[in-house]
């Protein structure tokens, strides 16, 4: 049981990390990691989905018809969205509205759907909601990584802290514009699954 | 009852459907007011802003009382307008109400309607009038922006420009949200020799020695869509269908 508990919540992170084997929520992670700030707040939005997501979806696994299943999954996460939504826009205002509509789109997050489809409809609450976690940890650990390269080397900082005087206030630092477009979190993610796999051959997949 | 039966699905998904709109419900309805104060103090913070009265730590409340008077303004006249409450004046919600409303011929902002009314807001030290804030919205590249505009007593120089609601993409036309960026307003001169807007974000850096560098802003990298709409949106509400019978009558009649 505590073996099981561990592989759920930590394997996620580099043995079977969510973007970097299962190549899931990409989509966001070009989008909100420009700023270690929006990077966080996102990671903890997601996490939270997640989780909670699988705790309820395996709640009721039993009493889910086949027929419909994706479409319950789906109302749940899209509810679980909206309440993360409503309570950043209360107590977090500033951050929710940097984030503005990608709250929103956690709800088409593959991440959140996958682990509910293919986790918490087999296994108990407890564990489905530490899945979650795990998962959501997975996730934030690629922003977190892709979020710090993007902000030091695009603008300069990490979490808003200059620590590169930018040529343009007259520093020595020239700002790389290409850190703060989407592309270049391809590339990062990319250099990453590249690092990760040399370490881990057993990631890497094999044609036929 | 077999799970795959018509009629458990169909409880299934009703009571799934219930229990999922009350805890959305109640979510939305429970935290609906800390929601509306945030939005309405981040109004009066952001008409604090662009009057340069705001710094982390500032009593927004008490500044705002003091220092901002709320005027309407009737934008076919130019005149002000004493019947209608300018603390519950709504123009978002006028803009939609034909009766209230306008359809745009020129429609350079990419809003359609605009309200008959607008709300201006009057930055006062004792009972003088140091600047003039104008509230402006249109659309950039997913969404519209909506901001304050402050201009100088002379009604041409530009205080500041900073937008409180948006979406457009964060890193890129988010960055009209940048301190920096917003700093680069200051000083720039709204109209030119003949009294048209003049004012626009050019593509790239503003080259100093440019005989029109007064009237222009740089770029915001990435977002061309959203810079060209920050240009537009003042060209729409600086001309004459805009602020600019108000502002004729200002110049006139002085402020």
């Amino acid at each position: 049981m505590a073996n099981d508990v561990k592989k759920v919540l930590f394997g996620p992170l580099l043995n079977e990390n969510p973007i970097a084997l299962q190549v899931l929520g990409i989509c966001s992670a070009l989008a909100v990691t420009t700023k270690m700030e929006t990077v966080i707040v996102m990671s903890l939005a997601v996490t939270m989905v997640t989780a909670f997501s699988n705790a309820a979806v395996s709640l009721i696994r039993n009493h889910i018809p086949s027929s419909i299943r994706i479409i319950v999954q789906m109302t749940i996460i899209a509810s679980l969205v909206i309440v993360v939504d409503q309570i950043l826009k209360a107590y977090a205002f500033e951050v929710s509205k940097q984030l503005s509509v990608f709250v929103g789109l956690i709800i088409t997050n593959c991440i959140v759907m996958g682990r509910a489809e293919a986790f918490a409809m087999k296994n108990s609450p407890g564990l489905s909601f530490l899945d979650g976690i795990g998962n959501g940890l997975g996730y934030s650990l690629i922003l977190i990584v892709v979020g710090s390269f993007r902000e030091l080397f695009g603008s300069g900082s990490w979490f808003g802290i200059q620590l590169f005087q930018l040529g343009t206030e007259g520093g020595w630092y020239n700002a790389n514009g290409l850190m703060l477009l989407p592309p270049s979190a391809f590339f990062i993610i990319g250099i990453f699954i590249w690092i990760l796999r040399t370490r881990k051959p057993e990631q890497i997949e094999h044609e036929g | 009852m077999a799970n795959d039966s018509v009629s458990k699905t169909f409880i299934v998904a009703f009571l799934l459907c219930v229990v999922c709109s009350v805890i959305v419900s109640t979510a939305a309805v429970s935290l609906r007011p800390i929601q509306e104060t945030n939005k309405l103090l981040d109004m009066k913070k952001n008409i604090l802003s662009a009057a340069s009265l705001y710094e982390e730590g500032t009593d927004i409340e008490a500044v705002y009382r003091e220092s901002i008077e709320a005027k309407i303004v009737d934008l076919s006249t130019g005149s002000y307008v004493s019947d209608v409450d300018a603390e519950t004046f709504d123009q978002k919600k006028r803009a939609k109400d034909p009766a209230q409303s306008v359809e745009i011929e020129n429609d350079l902002a990419g809003i359609g309607r605009r309200s008959t009314l607008a709300s201006v807001y009057l930055v006062k030290e004792g009972s003088r009038v140091t600047r003039i804030i104008l509230p402006v919205h249109g659309k950039g590249l997913w969404s519209t922006l909506y901001g304050f505009l402050a201009l100088d007593v002379d009604l041409n120089t530009i205080k500041a420009l900073s937008f409180y609601s948006h979406a457009e993409t964060p890193g890129l036309g988010g960055e009209v949200d940048n301190p920096k960026w917003k700093a680069l307003w200051d000083g720039k001169k709204a109209f030119g020799s003949q009294g048209q807007p003049e004012i626009a974000v050019i593509k790239g850096k503003v080259d100093p020695a440019n005989s029109h560098a007064e009237h222009q802003v740089d770029g915001l990298s990435g977002a061309t869509i959203t810079s060209r709409g920050v240009s537009n949106l003042l060209a729409y509400w600086l001309s004459e269908d805009g602020f600019g019978k108000f502002l004729n009558r200002l110049q006139r009649d002085g402020v």
